[in-house]
């Protein structure tokens, strides 16, 4: 198995990896960084437990092979909170009771993001399409959407404050 | 003068909803599970070989090529597991020997230095079988016309309330024997026959199973495991590998999830005997989605015959059940299952006469474990779809004919157990009103029809008589608590719970409470198990008798100090504080490095440790032929749960548009978590009712993916969910808890049944009540063309 060299960014931190051509960016992660955050519930991309923001989209990290992310910046759970502050969804996740065991969340918290991201203001529904791929057996949702909603109205407060 | 009223004033956690003490960790990517711990490089990776066959005797096992492929460093075969291993009755072998019972089963394993060298070789294991013919149907499975599953079944250990029958399929046949159910028919104005088949479903966490096991050349077995039972692991496997307990040692981090799917024993032993073989490397085997669907634990499929008939006034008179639990090929729980099944089974009814039959059969199909609801969603699926039919058949409401029969305190259950005290009355009462029960709604579209159901249930924790608790309290230099117990985090709030009940007890602020978050064998104190929904009752008795012992020993301290009476002194908000003199110290400083007497006398007291324990000791067995006796759990934990639906004429799609549920609890310690679990719950017994099936043909799955096995996701949920807590404490219970974990998804599967039903006339009660399967019914109804 050839070895490649990459460079990419993850988390705001520039990193150099060598990795073989099959690994996917899941198991650069979790395997070459430790950066276990991410999880692995099926490595088919149907779970979406795995999901990272990669140059800012959500992808399933399982999907994607890391010598495709040579000059990428990648974006994991650990990556959200900023000098000890969390971000919004992770701090209202908390809040309205969204976390049960914890192995969807980190999935779930990076799909909100990114939906957050491209749209400050999105209806229910609009959550609901957004999370359509993060599986969760525990809680039923509806926290999450709650969650979802509330850092949305905080995050704009900031912005228009 | 400060008064013990004012005083006791002070803000106690019970019965408010603090944060979680687990979520930060979880929000930020920084809680461990089992696959994110590190083991380095001398890491190796084991691969299972599994039986093709659903029933075939092993001939030969030729490992040779396997061992000679470059990275393999060991594989393991039945031959290196002679031993029997099982929760209730001791049936199998890790490794299979001379017989395989399921597609799945594991004949061989191999460790490697990587997964993709431990997966090639699984390839060049030659195995020889020679099929049997197989059993795919408990009926069947139970007659004497079915081949024999485990000829040894007379020879195997087994619980002293488990009552299997050599020389047949049935590995245990309860019996419930009330009243006289012959002379009661005649008495009846109407009697409804019905039986239900009821699938297989999965439990489906999102955490596949990991184990890493580590042998060291003295022997020690360490095994890290996802697990929710890591004592119980430790004392079955270290029975099957004639090991003491004291030499294995089960680390067990936060669980991604189990639903029952992680407890008991399952793939771990697989990995300690696949270690024992490379010592001193750890090993570490991860199950792919693939096999989580088809080797872990199944919730068993049931086959359940119901009668049962009442009076011209609605009273139910009778009940005769036959249940065909289909066990699989193995029985870690499905035994207890059945019984469990038998001692509820006239459902949260007073019924005077009642003959049950439960049997748990031996198939070859997957091996029936414990699933959130331990039974009880699958009997209540067809009894509460009998109980509405039969309020139809005389003609009386539903919600009527329910509060009429619904089990009330003081009333003489099944076994002859008197019912405690319950708000199953009121809980029926306050489902009904939040749902509208007996106005109709408009559809949303000309194309829909709208419907509402109702269901009730029961469940009581089924264990052996005497699972245990117990639980540590340590204080540190600055006053805060360390609580250390043997129950599971496994996503239900089992730690913050833990950490409200030891702060109240203690009388400290619930902040200052951490829970030891990773288990061990080795440090954490003694539980039986994280199954039952026990944890909240027994392990919160445990932890607050640790508490108070903590806090006597603080108590007498000071008052030796102060040369007071103990009684005359409290614990408040962190300090101690007398009602006599008004003195007060802050615990810190003291709880670890004592007093300092006056005039330079030395010092008193010493590091603060408190410890407790809790076992019930009033459960008595049951008569085997009759299933009689005075008390044959520990309690009840009842409810009941409302569904709105909606039903497209076009497609037959279902949605659940509202769900309300109500459930008594005894006392909610943090009903923000309550309410969580019974949301939570209400959208699993949603996806049974209207997605999930283990299609088993020939004993393959047949949707071994999360494309083909499909779960309620983000779009299914309904719009609103309302949790109604209802509070008549438990006499036992931590300030009256009892558990809700599990009940929340029991009477799930019977209310959206009976709401379909109501919206469109037609009976569909068989889940899961998918588009075909309902477009179907209305098809044959000539609802639709």
């Amino acid at each position: 198995m050839a070895i490649h060299r990459i460079a990419l960014t993850v988390n705001g931190e520039y990193e150099q990896v060598d990795v073989p051509s099959n690994m996917t960016l899941l198991q650069m992660l979790r395997e070459k960084l430790a950066l276990t955050g991410t999880k692995n519930g099926c490595n088919a991309g149907e779970c979406g437990s795995c999901t990272v923001l990669l140059n800012g989209e959500p992808v399933n990290s399982c999907m994607v092979l890391a010598v495709e992310c040579d000059g990428a910046s990648v974006v994991t759970v650990e990556g959200l909170a900023k000098d000890g502050v969390l971000d919004p969804v992770q701090q209202t996740i908390i809040e309205h009771g969204g976390v049960q065991c914890g192995f969807c969340t980190p999935g779930i918290l990076i799909s909100s993001r990114a939906l957050l991201d491209r749209n400050p203001d999105p209806t229910e529904e609009e959550i609901r399409e957004a999370l359509v791929g993060n599986l969760c057996r525990c809680t039923g949702y509806l926290r999450i959407f709650e969650a979802v909603k509330d850092a949305a109205a905080r995050q704009r407060a900031l912005v228009s404050g | 003068m400060v008064t013990k009223t004012e005083t006791r004033e002070a803000p106690s956690p019970i019965g408010v909803n603090v944060p979680r003490v687990d979520a930060l960790e979880k929000t930020i990517g920084a809680a461990k599970f089992a696959d994110d711990l590190q083991f380095g490089p001398g890491l190796l990776h084991a691969r299972i070989k599994r039986s093709a066959y659903p029933h075939a005797l092993i001939k030969r096992i030729d490992a040779s090529k396997a061992l000679a492929l470059p990275g393999v460093k060991a594989v393991a075969t039945g031959a290196d597991t002679p031993g029997y291993i099982g929760l209730y009755l001791q049936d199998r072998h890790i490794f299979c020997r001379d017989r395989a019972r399921y597609v799945g089963d594991p004949v061989a394993g191999v460790v490697a230095v990587s997964e993709e060298i431990a997966e090639q070789a699984l390839d060049l294991i030659e195995v020889e079988y020679e099929p049997l013919p197989p059993v795919f149907d408990p009926e069947y499975g139970a007659s004497p016309e079915a081949p024999l599953l485990h000829p040894d079944l007379g020879k195997y250990e087994v619980a002293n309330f488990i009552f299997p029958e050599p020389g047949t399929n049935i590995a245990n046949h309860f019996r419930i024997r009330k009243g006289d159910v012959e002379a009661a028919w005649s008495q009846c104005a109407r009697i409804i026959e019905r039986t239900y088949r009821i699938p297989h479903v999965q439990h489906v966490p999102i955490e596949p199973h990991t184990a890493i096991a580590q042998v060291s050349e003295s022997g020690k077995v360490t095994l890290w495991a996802s697990s929710q039972s890591p004592f119980a692991q430790r004392n079955l496997i270290a029975k099957a590998l004639g090991l003491s307990q004291s030499q294995v040692q089960v680390i067990a981090p936060y669980v991604g999830g189990g639903f029952g799917s992680k407890a008991g024993v399952s793939m771990e032993a697989l990995a300690v005997v696949l270690a024992m073989k490379v010592r001193g490397r750890p090993v570490k085997l991860r199950l792919t989605r693939e096999e989580e669907f088809y080797t872990t634990f199944v919730r068993q499929g049931l086959v359940a015959h119901f009668k049962m008939g009442c009076d011209s006034e609605g009273r139910l008179l009778a009940m005769e059940n036959r249940f065909y639990w289909d066990g699989g090929a193995y029985t870690e729980y499905g035994v207890n299952m059945t019984r469990a099944a038998g001692y509820s089974s006239s459902g949260p009814y007073y019924v005077p006469n009642v003959k049950t039959d439960s049997y748990c059969v031996y198939t070859n199909h997957p091996v029936g474990g414990p699933m959130r609801g331990f039974g009880m969603p699958e009997m209540h699926a067809g009894l509460e779809q009998c109980i509405d039919e039969l309020a139809h058949a005389i003609g009386m409401d539903p919600v009527q004919f329910r509060k009429i029969n619904c089990i009330k305190t003081g009333q003489t259950l099944v076994t002859g157990m008197t019912m405690h005290p319950t708000g199953l009355s009121e809980c029926l009462t306050k489902a009904a009103e939040a749902i509208g029960w007996g106005r109709k709604d408009p559809p949303s579209a000309p194309n829909k029809r709208r419907g509402k159901g109702i269901a009730l249930m029961w469940k009581a924790p089924a264990m052996p008589p005497n699972a245990g608790s117990s639980a540590k309290v340590a204080l540190n230099e600055d006053g805060t608590v360390t609580v250390s117990v043997g129950g599971q985090e496994i996503g239900q709030g089992s730690f913050t719970i833990a950490a409200q009940i030891a702060a109240a007890a203690l009388g400290v602020p619930y902040d200052w409470v951490r829970v030891v978050n990773m288990l061990d064998t080795d440090t954490s104190p003694y539980e039986w198990q994280t199954v039952a929904s026990r944890l909240t009752w027994s392990m919160g008795n445990a932890i607050k008798a640790a508490a108070l012992d903590a806090r006597r020993q603080i108590l007498e301290l000071v008052a030796k100090a102060w040369s007071e009476n103990p009684e005359d002194l409290d614990i408040i908000d962190g300090k101690v504080i007398s009602y006599r003199s008004e003195e007060s110290i802050s615990l810190k400083n003291i709880v670890v490095y004592g007093i300092s007497l006056p005039d330079d006398q030395g010092w008193i007291g010493g590091p603060i440790l408190g410890r407790g324990n809790f076992m019930p000791t009033y459960v008595t067995g049951l008569d085997p032929e009759t299933g009689q006796g005075p008390r044959a759990v520990v309690h009840y934990t009842t409810g009941a749960q409302a569904v709105e639906v909606e039903v497209d004429m076009d497609t037959g799609k279902v949605e659940v548009i509202r769900g309300v549920a109500a459930f008594d609890v005894g006392k909610a310690i943090n009903p923000d978590m309550v309410k969580a679990q019974i949301e939570g719950g209400l959208v699993q017994g949603i996806s049974t009712a209207l997605f999930e099936r283990l299609a088993l043909k020939d004993g393959v799955v047949q949707n071994a993916s999360f494309v083909d096995y499909r779960i309620a996701t983000s779009t299914d949920t309904p719009r609103n969910i309302q949790a109604i807590i209802v509070e008549v404490p438990q006499d036992d219970g931590p300030w009256g808890a009892r558990g809700i974990g599990e009940h929340s998804m029991v009477p799930t599967i019977p209310a959206i049944a009976n709401a379909i039903y109501d919206a469109i006339g037609v009976r569909v009660s068989e889940p899961p009540f998918t588009s075909e399967k309902v477009y179907l019914a209305m098809q044959e109804a000539k609802l639709v063309e």
